[in-house]
């Protein structure tokens, strides 16, 4: 277990540092700069600018520099927003990213798990058949049909909510719904699937015969065993979830990461691009090895390796 | 002792003279008792048709604006409407069609050509170079893809400027815009879209060198070559073939997320995405801008994840089972 982990660790720090390295030098190997849309910055300002900012110097001074300020935790000045810093940004804009990444999962999991419980204890019935394809709409229709279809009734026609923001709790309904969605239709499959193979397995049919209830066999016995293929999809939801919030950002204007990121890649703001490139991975490596320990715990025959 | 029933069925000489049905034979009929999969089928080919054909036989043009016009609802001149430039929404659907249908068709391949060769690879040699780059699969698996892409997107938007500036110094390439872009797509997607690929074919692989078939093909003294070719190919065609049909839909997700983010092809050319995201943006005076595109992305993704699914079903792939 503790060299599981260990070893794990060790490998994220080289991942970690190939990702930082490529992002660098993919971002700087292209003409242009941050600087170049400013029109009215004569030379001289832009040489200040250049200057404050290390631009001035060489690529690798400037690499070994970088490198240096993040292994301090210092994410470097913003080159578009003046007078704030990376850590700041990220700092204000983070927590509201993973309060919508964290609805859209008790959405997608709220959702998504009595759906294939229900399709999997009632096998070929119209309630399957209606579940599984909910579960398909769910998959086909993406979250920049949906999000824009939701808000068109929802909020434009019905005006029980407002199309875009993030002021009060009832703006957080429709950003975490069209995001939990997709992974709702999804986790509505896997736990199908999950419970049909451990529903006939001979445990279950051994506690059936000892007379338990048909709530309590699927409570306390199947779904333990039913929802391992859940398990291991979250680690890839949850990658999504953060990735996808970046349209669902645009979509309702919600003033997150996802957004700030897509933006800083527009105007080629440097450090922030880099910063949250880094954040992503790390905290996306993160929650996969949270997921694997998970999987682990609940499924004793996989060991740690 | 009991022989175990595979050899005491070996024993029994097959009949040469009879010709049984083959894998794929055998899945075709399978696949046809699937009327979902077929219905996808056919409406991708009517979907593909109509994007390829369409414009020629009614000489739309997806440019031709008409300001004068504006936006109006469908009727019977034009059946889907028309934008807020007075460009019609049927025609510029079915350009947006050609370019979301490519873009999934070659990306795919793209994946498709990465992920064999690499899997291919690591199953054939095996051992500690298999290890490594499997665990190099697995790191990858754990990173946001759709983070690259956007950073492919725009900060190689530059470079591929200048390819599309030295095609068209050929005449005949000359009024072909934006190809930069496209080609950057097609490697952007393609180059995230591979692992899953290169770890069902080298499952495939690994499983297949140790089967007695292909022992007695060795023991008959065929040549590596033939072995490969005949025998080994052939059977890992199956689920190379589901996987590819289950990448599409998934590629075309990809490309109009990035189109929606303004990431994808350039105006005037138009793909699902773009017509989605400039619907979205007018969806309050004029529904049909978002409906429309959106309904035909949905229903060709749909159609491709059934298709797949019941290829699927039909070649009885065992390594993707959810």
């Amino acid at each position: 277990m503790i060299r599981f982990i260990v070893r794990r660790l060790l490998e994220t720090i080289p991942v970690l540092l190939i990702i930082l390295t490529a992002t660098f030098f993919m971002i700087r190997f292209v003409p242009g700069g941050p600087f170049t849309a400013e029109k009215a910055v004569t030379p001289e300002v832009l040489r200040n600018l250049e200057k404050t900012y290390h631009l001035d110097q060489p690529l690798w001074r400037q690499y070994t520099h970088y490198l240096g300020d993040v292994l301090r935790g210092d994410l470097g000045p913003s080159f578009k927003y003046p007078n704030r810093t990376v850590n700041e940004i990220i700092a204000d804009k983070l927590p509201v990213s993973l309060e919508l990444g964290l609805l859209s999962l008790i959405v997608a999991l709220g959702i998504g798990l009595p759906l294939g419980v229900f399709a999997a204890v009632k096998r070929n019935s119209w309630i399957d058949y209606v579940c599984s394809s909910v579960a398909m709409l769910g998959i086909c229709v993406p979250t920049f049909v949906l999000g824009p279809l939701l808000v068109l009734f929802f909020a434009i026609h019905l005006g029980w909510f407002n199309a875009s923001g993030w002021y009060g709790p009832l703006d957080r309904v429709l950003p975490s719904l069209t995001l939990g969605c997709v992974y709702a239709a999804y986790i509505a499959r896997l736990t199908r699937g999950g419970m049909l193979e451990v529903l006939s397995q001979d445990y279950v049919r051994t506690a059936r015969a000892k007379g338990a209830s048909g709530f309590r066999v699927i409570w306390r016995h199947a779904l333990r065993g039913g929802l391992l293929p859940v398990v291991s999809f979250l680690g890839p939801a949850i990658a999504g979830i953060l990735t996808g919030s970046f349209v669902i950002e645009t979509i309702f204007q919600v003033p997150g990461l996802g957004r700030e990121f897509v933006n800083s890649a527009f105007n080629r703001d440097y450090t922030l691009v880099l910063g949250t490139v880094i954040l992503y991975a790390a905290l996306i490596i993160a929650l996969n090895f949270a997921v694997d320990v998970a999987q682990v715990w609940l499924n004793p025959k996989l060991k740690f390796e | 002792m009991i022989a175990p029933t595979s050899s005491s069925s070996a024993a029994v000489l097959p009949e040469p003279l009879e010709r049984g049905t083959s894998l794929w034979r055998d899945a075709w009929s399978r696949l046809r008792k699937n009327h979902l999969a077929v219905l996808g089928g056919v409406v991708l080919l009517v979907l593909a048709l109509a994007c390829v054909l369409g414009p020629l036989i009614f000489h739309l043009s997806y440019q031709n604006q008409n300001l004068d016009l504006g936006a109006t609802p469908p009727g019977p001149q034009h059946w889907l409407g028309t934008d807020t430039l007075g460009r019609d929404l049927l025609a510029r659907l079915l350009y947006g069609g050609r370019i979301s249908l490519m873009v999934g068709l070659v990306a795919s391949l793209v994946a498709l050509v990465i992920g064999v060769t690499y899997g291919a690879v690591a199953g054939f040699f095996g051992g500690k170079l298999d290890s490594v780059m499997m665990r190099i699969v697995d790191i990858m698996y754990a990173l946001p893809f759709t983070v690259f892409v956007i950073l492919m997107m725009v900060f190689l938007k530059e470079p591929m400027q200048a390819v599309d500036a030295w095609l068209s110094r050929f005449a005949l390439l000359s009024n072909l815009q934006g190809v930069g872009k496209i080609l950057l797509l097609f490697g952007a997607i393609g180059a995230v879209e591979w692992l899953t690929m290169a770890r069902i074919v080298r499952g495939q692989i690994l499983s297949i060198k140790r089967m007695e078939y292909i022992e007695a093909a060795r023991a008959l003294g065929y040549g590596r070559r033939r072995i490969i070719f005949r025998h080994m190919i052939p059977n890992i065609l199956g689920p190379v073939v589901v996987y590819t049909t289950l990448t599409i839909p998934a590629v075309m997700l990809l490309e109009s997320f990035l189109s929606f983010l303004g990431l994808g092809v350039d105006a005037p050319m138009s793909s699902w995405g773009t017509l989605i995201k400039d619907g979205a943006e007018k969806m309050e005076e004029f529904w049909w801008l978002l409906v429309f595109p959106g309904g035909v992305f949905s229903l060709t993704l749909f159609s491709l994840n059934f298709l797949g699914d019941g290829l699927r079903d039909a070649l009885d792939v065992r390594a993707s089972k959810d």
